[in-house]
């Protein structure tokens, strides 16, 4: 084959190949968002699940996963800021370096099953915590936090040397500058990549299962004592979340309708999914903006 | 740089020990407590007994939703009382329960036939509260009516693998087959076929009702089995040895393939739990709740089986 | 005074470092407990059966016949290797050229447009969870396996099919970044030597950064090897080691996922089941350790 007839076909390929990909995401999206979105109502987002009738909703589920996410980036990300500010700012090149590094890259390709393993023996059964919010939300700190990690020492590298020197000129603690003068220049990194990592914590399945329960007490939202047991608040209830009722709803469910919650409840998890990504990017580009924009000003 | 790392490797040892160490002690903090259940106080006051105090049950994601509904009615009931209903399969409840970490373990067998020691069965008191029948069912086309004990050993050990030779359509036989370690299954091998099977190449296994429901329904020349709860137009349900699979026919005792659902405590139960239980027991649930989602009721049964299969008429 | 001064202020500077110093130590140290304590739980759990000889380790690794409930029970786990091996390597093979075209077609046919319509793709394929792939994958691909092929649908090659869109942005994501990062004068002076863009891309971008490449490869199988509730509903879960791509067979994933909940703690199968864990665990350090030495073959 000559040369420009090889380049042809293989541009053709590339080419076809790569729109292969977009029309694969469309049909994926597509599929999912016209089979639920008929079944999405403001009722079926806020009414309690039924067990054989039809017309239940996913109410309690999309509270808990909702709810989860809250709980674990509370714990999730002033652990994930320390490490993250030690890695990007005072670890020096070596070894123990060099192994934390390690650490956080293992932690973050375990897979979620065996994150979700490891909270059924440590959390629920060890620590006796039993399938509870409070155990997701552990589990899901386990990969979240590399994650976590990442992102935070990400965006303080791409912090300018000059706003570090500054303050140093001014006489400030390395703690005082990393905290007051690196942090705000960090922080719009840090919060997209966070709203980004929590799309993938919303959707997470396998680890929940071992550690939330599969199950959903009845909720009484007119009670906002943590304390309760029937309060949506109490961290110690167990909770099924919206990803693990999908799952649930396809394989026991009894109701006639399960199919339709299935995808449903498939099409919020990913309309939700879509938001927190445009969510990110919105706030990217608008935080962007008001930066340079008030740089011009000086 | 030696020092640091020898230092920070130390630390790192001393709190996995410390973690440890910590979990053993949750464990025996927890046994006093007697999984968080406070004693159930009695106020005496004549006309009835006030229960209060909060009960955890754990264990078979069969049973999951009928004990979760009669829960429900009974705090209703009892506005002292708060129970707790969580799933994630017998065996977790069993072993949750012989750790005192729950109340109460649901599960779909005998104790005796998962936990493998023995001590720790024989603590554990059984209160059946339900009865589950589970039939043989067909993809629609396969064009038989009923098949007999030997005929469904044959298919299930591999034996027939085509719906004419036992008087059906010409299709190839497609199993599908539940986990071994599944409750339904060894229901399943114990009553309706007398004999443990071992798994066929090719054989598709699920473990939950709803998707071998819809795969028995889509796949042309499945068979699997199903509990009487979930049978519906999109599968064939298959009579065994001539008796349909129906709630009257396992009552009388003339259709084997039952099972009970046990609910487990640790040594006796305390008030408030037996009161549950017994709550479990009465015409009312038994007649309403347990027969709404598609159980038998164990109080109705003209016949009752121990943990050796042996069946006596009541 | 004004010694005094600075010495407070010193003080205070002290003071500063030292907090932040140990509240950074503590989140480290919580991170090195998390791992050290993982490792320990689940290879603690997952020797059980070897240390207290229920199980030989041959017989486990390479026993070919899982039947945990029969009379004299075996505990083989070899279909189950060999099936997360096979979906996984099957995964990557359809996904990886699918990955690289889409990567090329970012970086080097249209650099402009190209990004800006296939990245924001990128990201929400890799947003979408896992559950949502598995109900499609059993309501769209399995029905058209089993109308178009031979088999019933379910089997390996839905569960390959489910995987390789799982791990496309993952793979694709890595090679973009690495066709990017690329010197432009390598490729200006293959052009100026005449080449087509095809040479270009075949015989120097290609070759260059293929290491690169590589690693994202190897992340995307990691994914894959690890993925459990997708690939649990498409896959059928047999016992056995697969004969055609349209037969039905399991996973350690898979595996794991049915028998967790049906069996007690404590007892041989569930100990199995840890013991796969644990292989699964292994296979993470494996996938770190490529990671780590194709980086530093793409560093030299």
């Amino acid at each position: 084959m000559k040369p420009r007839t090889a380049d042809k076909v293989a541009t053709a390929v590339i080419v076809t190949f790569a729109l292969l990909i977009v029309a694969i995401l469309i049909s994926l999206l597509g599929y999912i968002l016209i089979r639920g979105m008929n079944h999405i109502s403001w009722d079926f987002l806020t009414s309690a699940p039924q067990k054989i009738r039809a017309g239940g909703g996913v109410g309690p589920q999309l509270f808990n996963s909702l709810f989860l996410l809250v709980l674990t980036l509370i714990i999730t990300v002033p652990l994930g800021l320390g490490a993250g500010i030690f890695m990007a700012e005072y670890a020096r090149p070596g070894k123990l370096t060099n192994f934390i590094r390690l650490v956080v890259e293992v932690l973050s390709s375990f897979p979620s099953i065996i994150v979700g393993l490891f909270g059924l023996l440590l959390i629920v059964n060890t620590f006796n915590l039993g399938f509870s919010l409070i155990s997701g939300a552990l589990a899901l700190t386990f990969f979240n936090l590399p994650l976590m990690v990442r992102i935070t020492e990400q965006a303080f590298r791409t912090v300018p040397k000059q706003q570090k020197e500054a303050g140093f000129a001014l006489g400030l603690s390395k703690w005082k500058i990393v905290t007051s003068v690196l942090l705000p220049v960090a922080l719009p990194t840090i919060i997209t990549g966070t709203i980004l990592s929590a799309g993938r914590v919303f959707g997470e399945a396998a680890a929940l299962m071992f550690t939330a329960g599969m199950s959903s007490p009845r909720l009484d939202f007119s009670n906002w004592n943590p304390l309760s047991p029937s309060s949506p608040l109490n961290p110690f209830r167990p909770a099924e979340t919206l990803a693990v009722h999908i799952w649930k709803v396809n394989s026991e469910g009894l109701a006639p309708d399960a199919l339709q919650i299935a995808a449903g409840a498939s099409a919020v998890l990913v309309l939700t999914v879509l938001i927190f990504n445009l969510a990110a990017r919105y706030f990217g580009r608008f935080i962007y903006r008001k930066l340079t924009a008030s740089k011009r000003m000086n | 740089m030696q020092f640091r790392k020898s230092w920070i490797m130390a630390l790192a040892l001393t709190s996995v020990v410390a973690l440890s160490a910590c979990g053993n002690g949750g464990n025996k903090a927890t046994t006093n407590n007697g999984g968080n259940t406070p004693a159930a106080t009695n106020t005496e006051s004549g006309s009835g007994a006030k229960l209060s105090g909060s009960i955890l049950a754990s264990g078979s994601t069969a049973l999951q939703p009928l004990v979760e509904q009669v829960a429900e009615s009974f705090m209703n009931a009892n506005a002292g009382v708060d129970i707790q209903v969580q799933g994630g399969g017998s065996g977790t409840g069993l072993t949750q329960v012989s750790e005192k970490q729950v109340d109460i373990g649901n599960s779909d067998v005998f104790a005796e036939e998962k936990l493998k020691d023995a001590a720790k069965a024989a603590e554990l008191v059984d209160h059946q509260v339900a009865v589950v029948a589970i039939a043989a069912v067909s993809n629609p086309a396969a064009g038989v009516d009923s098949l007999t004990k030997q005929q469904l050993v044959d298919i299930f050990t591999g034996k027939i693998t085509n719906w004419k030779d036992v008087g059906g359509a010409d299709q190839a036989i497609q199993i599908i087959n539940r986990p071994a370690s599944s409750g339904t299954r060894a229901t399943f091998e114990s009553f309706a076929l007398g004999t443990k099977t071992e798994d066929q190449k090719g054989s598709i296994q699920e473990d939950s009702s709803g998707t071998v429901k819809k795969m028995i329904g889509e796949t042309p020349g499945a068979i699997g089995y199903l509990a009487l709860s979930y049978l519906d137009d999109s599968v064939k349900t298959l009579n065994y040895d001539g008796v349909e699979p129906s709630v009257d026919n396992v009552i009388a005792g003339k259709y084997p393939v039952w099972a009970y659902e046990h609910m487990y405590t640790n040594g006796e139960p305390n008030e408030t739990v037996k009161a549950f239980l017994d709550y479990f027991l009465t015409d009312e649930v038994q007649t309403g709740d347990v027969v709404e989602l598609g159980y038998i009721p164990a109080s109705k049964m003209q016949v009752s089986r121990d943990v050796a299969g042996t069946v006596t008429p009541k | 005074m004004r010694v005094k001064s600075k010495n407070s202020r010193l003080e205070k500077h002290h003071i500063e470092n030292l907090v932040g110093r140990i509240y950074m130590s503590f989140c480290v140290l919580l991170l090195v407990v998390i791992i050290v304590s993982m490792v320990y739980f689940v290879a603690s759990k997952g020797i059980a059966n070897f240390v207290n000889g229920e199980v030989k380790i041959s017989e486990f690794l390479l026993g070919t016949k899982w039947a945990p409930e029969a009379d004299t029970p075996s505990y083989g786990a070899f279909p189950f290797i060999s099936g997360s091996f096979l979906v996984t390597l099957l995964a990557a093979l359809i996904a990886s050229p699918l990955s690289i075209c889409a990567a090329l077609f970012m970086t080097e046919i249209v650099p402009g447009w190209g990004k800006k319509l296939l990245q924001p793709v990128i990201e929400l394929l890799s947003g979408i969870p896992s559950v949502v792939y598995g109900f499609v994958g059993l309501s769209v691909i399995v029905p058209f396996l089993r109308d178009t092929l031979p088999g019933q649908g379910i089997g390996v090659a839905a569960g390959a099919l489910v995987l390789s869109v799982m791990i496309l942005p993952t793979i694709t994501s890595v090679a973009a970044d690495a066709l990017a990062s690329l010197p432009q004068n390598l490729k200006e002076s293959s052009f100026a030597l005449g080449a087509t863009r095809w040479q270009t891309i075949s015989r120097v971008i290609l070759p260059t950064t293929f290491p690169a490449i590589m690693t994202g490869v190897v992340l995307g199988m990691a994914r894959a090897f690890g993925e459990a509730l997708a690939v649990q509903m498409v896959i059928g879960n047999a016992p056995f080691i697969p004969h055609s791509l349209f037969e039905s067979a399991s996973t350690l994933t898979s595996v794991i996922t049915l028998g967790m909940g049906n069996t007690t703690m404590g007892s041989p199968q569930n100990n199995a089941l840890w013991s796969m864990a644990l292989v699964l665990m292994l296979m993470t350090f494996v996938f770190v350790l490529l990671v780590r030495m194709l980086e530093r073959r793409n560093k030299i």
